[in-house]
């Protein structure tokens, strides 16, 4: 997508401090649009203030990643599903 | 902890990090460097691990970028046994795997050839796979890792390695100068019946553009990964 600076390989480090599982190579499915992704896929800006990954197809925003100096905080508003390989 | 630094290029180095309890990594994979200053204010950044693990020591690839924060840090004033924070290996798509069957595409420029290169020395004594490196750079002056992969493809049996240049190329080169256009890959890739894994990466545009020629040839969506670094 035109203008954003990298793509969802750069969310492995901050989503490890939240999740167990390497969640960068599982498919998160657009809340807009219903596209399937994967998650390195994403569109994603950042990494101030903090990092906002956008759906390939539509550019809505599927997760929002905000650290604060005693909190992180993880808006998965626009992502309808996450499918994990197991 | 760092080890050992070595240039690549004018404006890129290559630094051995000793990591404590390193328990290995693939292809691909990178880590995040952590730096705090004294007033506290932290600055994270994305590298790329450039070859294989050796024991607790890992490589980086460092692309001084004019201005930045963390690069000509690294690349120029962290001292050998100066310390840094590394957290890794991260990251489990963009990576290749000896085991994984089948010709593969490597597509890069700048310094986006880093996580490359880590796949072209793992295949080295593990992997028969045949690959072929397309790598775009600005000038002969800039081509990371150039002569170990001269040396490579007269060694490593499967290897080819074509260089792209943008602004001014080796005299013999009859291609000239110029970007990478859809006839570079034609010549120099797999055609898509070869149903080869393609790994594409550098600066955003240039991947956004190298893939798009990669789907308008016919190749695989699911075959072609791709990794942005900025830019």
């Amino acid at each position: 997508m035109a203008g954003a600076t990298y793509d969802g390989n750069l969310l492995a480090g901050p989503l490890a401090e939240v999740f167990a599982a390497e969640v960068t190579v599982a498919h998160a499915r657009c809340a807009g649009c219903g596209r399937d992704s994967v998650v390195a896929e994403l569109a994603v800006y950042g990494p101030d203030p903090g990092l906002v990954a956008r759906c390939p197809g539509c550019s809505d925003v599927l997760l929002r990643l905000v650290r604060t100096p005693d909190a992180t905080w993880l808006d998965l508003r626009g992502t309808a599903a996450l499918r994990l390989p197991t | 902890m760092l080890v050992e630094r070595h240039p690549e290029t004018a404006a890129a180095s290559t630094l051995v990090l000793r990591v404590a309890d390193w328990p290995g990594h693939l292809a691909g994979q990178h880590v995040d460097v952590r730096l705090t200053a004294e007033d506290g204010y932290q600055a994270v950044r994305s590298y790329s691990l450039a070859a294989p693990a050796d024991g607790d020591q890992v490589e980086v690839t460092v692309q001084r970028t004019d201005g930045g924060e963390v690069s000509p840090f690294l690349a120029d004033d962290l001292a050998d046994g100066d310390a840094v924070e590394v957290r890794g290996p991260l990251g489990g798509w963009f990576v290749w795997r000896p085991e994984t069957p089948g010709p593969v595409l490597l597509v890069a420029a700048g310094s986006g050839v880093v996580p490359l290169m880590a796949m072209v020395r793992a295949r080295a004594g593990a992997s028969r796979a045949p690959f072929r490196l397309v790598h775009s750079v600005r000038t002969p002056d800039d081509r990371i890792y150039g002569a170990e992969l001269r040396r490579r493809v007269a060694e490593d049996a499967g290897l080819d390695v074509t260089w792209i240049y943008t602004r001014k190329a080796p005299d013999e080169d009859r291609r000239g100068t110029g970007r990478l256009q859809p006839e570079d890959l034609a010549a120099h890739g797999w055609p898509p019946d070869f149903e080869p894994t393609c790994y594409v990466c550098g600066p955003t545009g240039f991947v956004e553009a190298a893939a798009a020629m990669l789907l308008a040839a016919g190749h695989d969506p699911d075959r072609v990964r791709t990794e942005r670094f900025g830019g």
